[in-house]
């Protein structure tokens, strides 16, 4: 298998003022609406949107975007409108929504469609997230009832699974939604259905979720790939544990990485952005974190309590520049260094798809072009090969496009052009 | 008092049910002294989101005033692990009536009256039980129940406020209600802080199904059923549901008067004891 590279764009404001974390409670939920401009955010939306396009451009084996709601670092509630927009202007990379929280969309069957649109406009190259989506946007901006959030996320996935499978009209009697006709109209390219990822971000409900299903892992993290390792070692200590198959491409891990010439480049370049990011973009009231219900007593009682302690919610106050690199948040520095640390990352973890966060915080379009072209041409070819020929089945977990698909090069002149009767046709 | 008087028995039995819909709860009963029980009316007592503490001075108060008094702990504040089975306010209501049904309260089953109290969330269950069935229940005392919501006195989010702003919300006084909430309990032990969030996850989860993310479930489109006689007690402190609801609750229910207790807030039945015993004793009574 080759490792899958999906540049992602978590689509942060970047205009969050100095005193942002002594002046405001949080960055989520209740973010102060006075510091959105939607005048800026008209070219901002274009810029990130470019970027995606760019990272298509540079060979990127994905273009990734993610939903987040009232969110400060995320200003993409729905990124299935960024997705038509780069399904319509791109032609190779894969187009990894990761993704819908289908418990929020009221029916979930209406991911069941979108995802489909997507699909057949891509050409087949969707990948499908579905996330029981964080506390903040789920519980406190969506309005879900923690304790229920769970089973309703199951139930939506049922409907979309049979929506997307089920040749026939068929009725869904579930708990949360009831719909007399299910009836998918258009339906995906891809059969019986697009990959589906699971972005988790610890619950080890998810982990036997996904192994059931056979769908891909993927830890979503800012704490880099130091701090996540304990995470997926228990994930692949499950995979054992139910006899599947040892395949990187089960799991994906989400990393910020910076590209420079040189270390020393990296750190004058990126910092004062990576410390927007962790300063100003992650300040979220704790309050928000963990409403109870939300997670399962099984995940408390294994421990995973690491998030709720003083010292832990007081972590990225004191991060500096080197803290961040030494402690794997970021892998940064020369296209060497950073080979050398992804290396590390990918087979420590153990994963077959990388999302690189190569754009974070406030970071201005040049330098992220920069470091991504850099990573694209000296870094990421270097690590595809990491996992050899061993994995036969690891290609079961990425999309499968049409060879002979809608290209926006081929179609982008002749879009706006007049009509032009077929000779003969008109007197 | 002699020294063996130093450590009362309980002051009530607990004996452990299981309803018809399966769900195991134990339930305290509270036996009045020296009173033929087949008479004498009983107070179904459902408790708040805190659950029930060790000792309950205002359950106390109405055993002392001859009254019976049976109190289930509610799915999730036991360690019996039934809370799925109640998903919504119709499950929490029935639920209410599978443990009277159960314990004998109904009438024809030679039990005294049956009155209904209920304090916070435990009000909402215990109106939502009233609407549900008003022949079955003699007298109601809700001491500042959940269950509506005034747009201009939104009632402040339990579920996103960090274990140190609770005393301030809860309690007229953020000291003594300190005090009552952490219960002297070591959060930097591991044991004891998973333990915590354990029963936080389960009690407050439970709760959130009727009380999030807003704690109105439209018992206001049936409160004209609830044509008992209904007491409304609230702390005039009452930082959490302000008094402005006890208005609105009167005027929603058919039947209902208002008692205002200085000196409380929204914990009230532990913060003024003897108020809230003489209020609901003289409603319940009388």
């Amino acid at each position: 298998m080759t490792v899958k590279f999906c540049w992602f764009n978590l689509m942060p404001w970047p205009d969050l003022p100095d005193d942002f974390k002594t002046e405001h409670r949080s960055v989520w939920v209740d973010i102060d609406g006075s510091l959105f401009d939607p005048e800026r955010a008209n070219g901002v939306y274009h810029e990130y949107m470019d970027q995606l396009e760019f990272a298509d451009e540079l060979g990127f084996d994905g273009i990734g975007v993610n939903e987040h709601h009232q969110n400060g670092y995320g200003i993409m509630p729905s990124p299935n409108i960024i997705a038509a927009g780069l399904a319509r202007r791109t032609s190779q990379a894969a187009i990894c929504v990761i993704g819908n929280s289908i418990a929020l969309y009221n029916p979930p069957h209406r991911v069941a469609e979108e995802f489909a649109m997507l699909d057949c406009l891509s050409g087949g190259r969707l990948v499908a997230g579905f996330p029981v989506g964080t506390p903040m946007d789920t519980n406190f901006t969506y309005g879900q009832i923690p304790a229920l959030t769970r089973e309703k996320y199951y139930e939506a996935h049922d409907l979309i699974m049979e929506a997307w499978t089920n040749p026939e009209v068929f009725a869904f009697d579930g708990k949360y939604t009831q719909l007399r006709y299910v009836n998918c109209w258009p339906k995906p390219i891809q059969q019986p259905h697009p990959p589906i990822y699971i972005p988790g971000g610890g619950s080890i409900e998810t982990w036997d979720f996904c192994l059931k299903n056979d769908y891909n892992y993927s830890y979503l993290s800012f704490n880099g790939y130091l701090a996540g390792q304990t995470l997926m070692d228990g994930y692949w200590n499950r995979v054992g544990e139910m006899e599947k198959s040892m395949s990187p491409g089960r799991a994906g891990f989400a990393q910020i990485i910076c590209t420079a010439a040189t270390d020393a480049e990296a750190e004058e370049l990126y910092s004062e952005h990576m410390l927007y990011f962790f300063n100003r973009c992650l300040h979220v009231f704790p309050g928000f974190a963990d409403p109870p219900g939300y997670r399962t007593v099984k995940t408390i009682q294994a421990g995973k309590l690491d998030q709720f302690r003083k010292e832990n919610q007081e972590l990225f106050k004191r991060l500096t520049w080197k803290d961040l690199v030494e402690g794997g948040y970021v892998i940064a520095g020369s296209p060497d260094t950073v080979r050398e640390r992804m290396e590390d990352m990918i087979k420590r973890l153990r994963v077959g798809t990388v999302f690189c966060l190569l754009h974070m915080g406030n970071m201005p379009d040049w330098k992220t072009r920069y470091s991504s072209q850099l990573f694209a041409e000296k870094v990421m070819p270097g690590l595809r090969g990491i996992w050899g020929d061993e994995f036969s089945d690891a290609e079961d977990w990425w999309c499968k496009p049409m060879d002979d698909r809608v290209r926006p090069e081929d179609t982008m002149a002749d879009a706006r052009r007049y009509p032009e009767a077929p000779k003969g046709t008109m007197a | 008092m002699s020294a063996t008087d130093t450590a009362p028995a309980p002051a009530f039995e607990e004996v452990v049910i299981t309803t018809r819909r399966s769900v195991t709860a134990p339930v305290r009963v509270y036996e009045p002294a020296d009173v033929d029980t087949a008479g004498t009316a009983t107070v179904l007592a459902l408790h708040g989101a805190g659950g029930w503490l060790p000792g309950e001075p205002v359950l106390d108060g109405l055993v002392a005033a001859g009254l019976r008094v049976v109190a289930p702990v509610w799915p999730a504040w036991s360690e019996h692990g039934d809370e799925d089975c109640l998903s919504d306010m119709q499950d929490f209501a029935l639920h209410g009536w599978d443990v009277a049904t159960e314990m004998g309260l109904l009438s024809g089953s030679g039990s005294g009256e049956l009155h209904l109290m209920g304090h916070s969330m435990g009000g909402m269950i215990a109106a939502e039980m009233a609407a549900l069935a008003p022949q079955s229940v003699a007298r109601m005392a809700l001491l500042c129940p959940a269950g509506m919501w005034l747009g201009d006195h939104p009632i402040p989010d339990i579920f996103a406020m960090l274990p140190y702003q609770l005393a301030e919300v809860l309690f007229a006084d953020p000291n003594v209600g300190e005090e009552v909430l952490t219960g002297g309990a070591d959060f930097s032990d591991n044991e004891t802080l998973t333990r915590f969030m354990v029963a936080r996850a389960r009690q407050q989860g439970m709760a959130g199904k009727i009380l999030f993310p807003i704690p109105n479930r439209r018992f206001s489109e049936r409160a004209y059923r609830v044509t008992v006689p209904t007491l409304l007690v609230w702390g005039r402190q009452d930082r959490l549901i302000p008094p402005a609801y006890a208005d609105a609750w009167q005027a929603a229910l058919p039947d209902a008067t208002v008692e205002l207790v200085d000196g409380a807030g929204h914990m009230l039945p532990y913060e003024q004891p003897a108020a809230v015993v003489a209020a609901v004793t003289s409603h319940l009574t009388n």
